[in-house]
């Protein structure tokens, strides 16, 4: 279980990557959250990977799985769709002000920052 | 009550920003009041947790009384405090100046302002190495929010490249915090400090790998050199409170370095022992080099100033990566310096760019400001404090640094690129003044001048440089002490985990 997946963990990394570094606005903004996905799933791997055991320590329990990373995941998870939210509406406005979903627009502009 | 101190300079701005968002549509006027009396109030508990700070013991406040290393504590020693009375003092300004009108060009100035200090403060003051992230995640949010405060085509273009590029840091953070607790089990800092060096060879590998990755995250914050090139851009186009409030986003990295590598990976860290200092050295230098070239490059005054930050980095992490005592007193002092002067001249490049009409902040022949002794005097004294002429505080903070550089192997580079990048500057500024301020047509009329506000605002940012010049004795003194107390990484531990939870099932 552990191969398949640290394999998914690390495909889900690498084509969030890959968007990431593309040229158009969406395309980045779905890479990003790809790779929040990945970083999530990391994190929950991170107390070790448990299968049929409760989250939840009792007194006496032998077999439990590390609540801490999940508390984690939940924390990043909230975190991660609040930035994802935030750059799909910022990407909208680059959308609206620039005319155009190109990362790199508008380098002409940078010269003329007094007048705007 | 006073125990209940530490917590303050995160839920005072916590309630204020809240506050200002929930009345959003309230009158300007008792707004702005609000917002420069609660940012006095946090100057006054930076000054008050200063001076508890200073009879050297290091304080912790565990949240909700779940004690470490279990529960999520602030700790404060010297540094934290020093570094919240900094940002009370650098928002301080920057509110004052926001003021006199820029908060008016967009919504929510002041609750997303509060929010970010609150984001700061909380870095500063952490003790745990997840909630570290959590405040750099409040403190990134507002920030984006604060960078398209007022609309523009350049601030949303730059905008957009700073919140991919800090997503995607943030990916990394987590990562480097996953690794990190994969591996020692635990996300306190004063606990992971202690298991480090108890690793095995292979798990150290990993926990290598989870310090690096740290450094990364760090100095994409602190713009060190492959990651530098959003600064400039970002900076430059922020509005200039905003980018005078940003100034202490850089140092929050700076700080994350300097505290993460002398406490968890310092000397007594086994094998892991001092592994970013030397990455921090040569990257501060290429950092400091590319800067000078920057400002030297640079044909907007804020894009200067912009590459005068970098310049300050750079000296910062070559500090860091000397590496004794001596250089990390002198560090700090240059800390508190290039902090605040670099935020006045934030806020001096605007006025300046008010007064000059269609010029703007252009470093190009055009009409004259409206107020040219004023105006001039300041960007004088600025100039002279940020370049590290004698006898201002710039010129204390290289010469403490270039004294603590006692090795030669260290002395040759940083002499040489130090004082290279400061001649540079000096070629830069004065001609960026000459520029703006002698070579001018005639006045118009139609000018505006600067409101009190603007200028008191500018006069305590610029003028902290005489006064901490003034006062170099008592502020040396403490930088001293702060380092000396921050390589004492035992003390720190043994005060967050008393002995008989020390040294437990590693």
């Amino acid at each position: 279980m552990e191969a398949l997946y640290a394999t998914m963990t690390g495909a889900l990394a690498a084509c969030g990557l890959y968007l990431t570094l593309r040229g158009r606005t969406f395309p980045v903004v779905v890479g990003l959250t790809l790779l929040s996905y990945a970083v999530n799933l990391f994190l929950f791997s991170t107390g070790g990977l448990t299968t049929n055991g409760a989250a939840v320590i009792k007194e006496h329990a032998g077999h439990y799985a590390d609540p801490l990373p999940q508390a984690l995941v939940l924390t990043a998870i909230v975190i991660g769709f609040a930035m994802t939210a935030f750059s799909v509406i910022l990407a909208i406005r680059v959308r609206g002000e620039l005319g155009s979903d190109d990362v790199n627009m508008a380098r002409s502009d940078e010269s003329r920052e007094g007048k705007s | 009550m006073m125990q209940h101190l530490i917590i303050l300079p995160i839920v005072l701005p916590m309630f204020t920003g809240l506050f200002m968002l929930l009345n959003r549509n309230g009158a300007t006027h008792p707004r702005r009041l609000f917002a420069m009396v609660s940012t006095s109030l946090l100057v006054v508990v930076g000054i008050l947790l200063l001076i508890q700070s200073n009879d050297d013991v290091v304080r912790y406040y565990a949240l909700g009384d779940w004690q470490p290393p279990f529960g999520i504590i602030l700790v404060l020693d010297r540094l934290s405090a020093m570094m919240v009375l900094l940002t009370a003092v650098l928002a301080l300004g920057s509110v004052i100046y926001a003021c006199a009108g820029d908060d008016e060009q967009g919504s929510n100035f002041h609750g997303l302002f509060q929010l970010q200090l609150m984001g700061v403060n909380g870095a500063f003051l952490t003790g745990d190495l997840f909630n570290l992230f959590v405040f750099f995640e409040v403190l990134l949010i507002a920030s984006y929010a604060l960078l398209i405060h007022g609309g523009g085509k350049t601030r949303i273009h730059s905008s957009f490249h700073y919140v991919a590029l800090n997503l995607a840091g943030s990916a990394l953070f987590l990562i480097a915090v996953g690794t990190l607790y994969g591996v020692t089990g635990t996300l306190n800092m004063a606990d992971m400090a202690q298991r480090i060096p108890m690793l095995e060879a292979s798990q150290a590998s990993i926990a290598q790998v989870g310090a690096m990755l740290l450094l990364v995250v760090f100095g994409l914050k602190a713009a060190m050199l492959p990651l530098y090139f959003w600064l400039p851009r970002a900076y430059a186009a922020a509005p200039a409170p905003v980018a005078a409030l940003f100034v202490i986003m850089s140092k929050v990295g700076i700080y994350g370095i300097l505290r993460i590598y002398t406490l968890i990976f310092g000397t007594q860290a086994g094998v892991l022992a001092d592994i970013a200092q030397p990455w921090a050295w040569w990257l501060g230098l290429a950092t400091l080099v590319l800067g000078s070239v920057g400002v030297l490059a640079a044909r907007d005054l804020r894009t200067q100033v912009s590459y005068l930050i970098l310049i300050s980095i750079g000296t910062l992490l070559a500090g860091i990566g000397i590496n004794t005592q001596q250089a990390t007193s002198a560090l700090l002092y240059y800390l508190i310096h290039t902090t605040l002067v670099t935020g006045g001249l934030f806020l001096l490049a605007d006025v300046i760019a008010r007064q000059r009409g269609k010029a703007g902040a252009r470093i190009v022949r055009s009409r004259a400001v409206t107020q040219v002794a004023p105006l001039g005097v300041l960007f004088f004294v600025g100039a002279m404090a940020v370049i590290g002429m004698p006898p201002l505080s710039g010129a204390i903070g290289k010469t403490l640094l270039m004294q603590s550089a006692n090795a030669p192997e260290y002395k040759v580079w940083l002499w040489a690129i130090l004082l290279g990048s400061s001649l540079v500057s000096v070629v830069a500024l004065s001609r960026a003044g000459s520029t703006v301020f002698w070579r001018a047509n005639r006045k118009e009329e139609t000018s505006e001048t600067m409101g009190a506000l603007r200028g008191v605002a500018m006069v305590l940012l610029i003028g902290a440089s005489p006064l901490i010049s003034l006062l170099a004795g008592p502020v040396a003194e403490f930088t001293e002490a702060t380092a000396a107390q921050l390589s004492d990484t035992q003390r720190y531990i043994q005060a967050i985990l008393p002995a008989d939870t020390a040294g437990g099932d590693a």
